[in-house]
C-alpha cells in the first residue's frame, strides 16, 4: 500500500507549520484539516469540514485583506481539483502573501480511497504555472519542505504553489474543532477584530 | 456588424441608467472592500466603477461559488464583500452558501436577473424561474427591485441587514429594471 519514498503526510504539514510565527492557516476538508489539527491547535487555523473546492478562494480572501500576515492553504489533490479555476483566480490577483500546498496522494481518502485524477493524468503544478502563478514546483524531499515554509514567511514574493506526492496510508483522525462560529471569531480576534 | 451595432446602444443605454451610481455609493458607504464578480450586463456600469475605485477591489472569478468562499476569507480577515452575478450563477453556488449557515459571516450578493419579463433566451428561464426559491432554501433573505427608484432603498436595507446584522441577503434586481437583452430587432 505505502511507497518508501513518499512522505508522510503528518511530518510533511508539521515541519511546514513548525516555525509558522504569524501564518494564518486554511485546511481543506477531509485528512488536510486532520494533518493540520495534528501539527497543533492554533488560533489562526481555519478548519474546514465541508465546502469542497473552497480552501484556495478562502485563503485569497484573507490573503487580500491581510497583506502582511503570511497566508498558507494546506488541501487535498481531490479538494483541489474541485477549485482548480481559482488558481486562475489567484493568478490574476497575484497575491504576495499567499502560499498553497497540495498533499497529493492521487486518491479521495476521505471516502474510500478511490483513485483521483492527478494519478493518472492532472499535472496540478502545470495547472497554477499555466494560471500565473509562476512559482509552481513539485517538493518531494523533507528539506525541500522546511525550505518551503521559510518562504511562505516571504509576503512579497508570493504566490507560490507547491504539489507534495505523499504516502497513501489513511492515518488516524485527528480532529480540529467544527464549530464555524468558534473557529472564525477566534481568528477574527487574533487579527484584533471583535465579534459585531 | 449590426449585431455589434445593437450590442453597442445596449450597452449606453445600461450606462445611462443612475442606480447602479447609487449601489455604488451604497458600498462605499458600507465600507465594502473586495468585490468579486462573475460578469453580467445588468452590473457592467457597476463594475466600471469598482474597478476604477482605489478602495475596493474587484475580484473576477471563474465560477460564482469561488466568491462565497472569497467573502469568508475577507470577513475572517477583517473585510467586508459583495457579490455580483447573474440569475444563472446563483445554481453555481449552492454547496458553497453553506459557509453563510456555518461560519454567520455578513454575506450579501447583488443578483441581475435574467429568465423573466420577456426573455428571448429559453436557455435562461429555468434557473431564472428558480433563483428565488435557491436562495430562500439556502437560508439567504430575499429582497427585490424592479423600479428604478425603490433601488437605492432595498440595496441599503439589504447591505445593513447582511452588515449589520449577519443576515445573509440577496437583492434580486429584475430583469424589468435592467432591460430586456435585444438578440434581435
Amino acid at each position: 500500500m505505502s511507497k518508501a519514498n513518499l512522505l508522510d503526510r503528518r511530518q510533511v504539514v508539521s515541519s511546514l507549520l513548525a516555525d509558522r510565527k504569524d501564518a494564518i492557516v486554511v485546511g481543506g476538508l477531509g485528512a488536510s484539516t486532520y494533518d493540520i489539527a495534528a501539527a497543533g491547535d492554533h488560533d489562526r487555523n481555519l478548519y474546514l469540514w465541508g465546502a469542497m473546492g473552497g480552501a484556495v478562494m478562502m485563503g485569497l480572501g484573507l490573503a487580500l485583506a491581510q497583506p502582511k500576515v503570511p497566508v498558507v492553504v494546506i488541501t487535498g489533490d481531490g479538494e483541489m481539483l474541485m477549485g482548480m479555476g481559482s488558481l486562475a483566480t489567484v493568478g490574476l490577483q497575484k497575491p504576495g502573501n499567499l502560499s498553497i500546498i497540495v498533499l497529493d496522494n492521487e486518491s479521495y481518502g476521505e471516502t474510500g480511497g478511490q483513485v483521483s485524477h492527478t494519478g493518472a493524468a492532472a499535472d496540478l503544478v502545470g495547472v497554477a504555472r499555466a494560471c500565473g502563478i509562476a512559482d509552481s514546483r513539485t517538493l518531494s524531499t523533507l528539506g525541500e519542505i522546511a525550505a518551503f515554509g521559510k518562504g511562505m514567511q516571504d509576503t512579497s514574493s508570493g504566490p507560490r504553489f507547491a504539489n507534495v506526492k505523499i504516502d497513501k496510508a489513511n492515518l488516524e483522525r485527528v480532529l480540529s474543532n467544527r464549530d464555524g462560529g468558534f473557529i472564525l471569531n477566534r481568528l477574527r480576534g487574533a487579527l484584533g477584530y471583535q465579534p459585531i | 456588424m449590426h449585431a455589434r451595432t445593437e450590442a453597442s446602444q445596449e450597452q449606453s443605454e445600461v450606462q445611462a441608467a443612475s442606480w447602479p451610481e447609487e449601489i455604488f455609493s451604497i458600498l462605499q458607504h458600507f465600507d465594502v472592500r473586495q468585490v468579486p464578480y462573475v460578469p453580467d450586463a445588468g452590473h457592467s456600469q457597476l463594475i466600471e466603477r469598482v474597478l476604477g475605485s482605489s478602495t475596493m477591489r474587484g475580484i473576477p472569478l471563474t465560477t460564482e461559488e469561488e466568491g462565497v468562499a472569497l467573502m469568508l476569507g475577507a470577513w475572517a480577515g477583517g473585510q467586508r464583500g459583495v457579490l455580483l452575478m447573474q440569475s444563472s450563477g446563483v445554481g453555481n453556488c449552492i454547496n458553497m452558501l453553506s459557509l453563510t449557515q456555518i461560519f454567520r459571516f455578513p454575506f450579501l450578493t447583488l443578483v441581475t436577473m435574467r429568465g423573466e419579463w420577456g426573455e428571448f433566451n429559453p436557455w435562461q428561464v429555468p434557473m431564472g424561474s428558480s433563483t428565488q426559491g435557491v436562495f430562500e432554501l439556502s437560508g439567504i433573505k430575499v429582497l427585490r427591485a424592479t423600479d428604478p427608484g425603490e433601488v437605492r432603498d432595498v440595496v441599503e436595507a439589504g447591505a445593513s441587514q447582511a452588515y449589520n446584522a449577519l443576515t445573509p441577503t440577496a437583492v434580486l434586481l429584475s430583469q424589468r429594471l435592467i432591460g430586456t437583452k435585444v438578440f434581435v430587432k
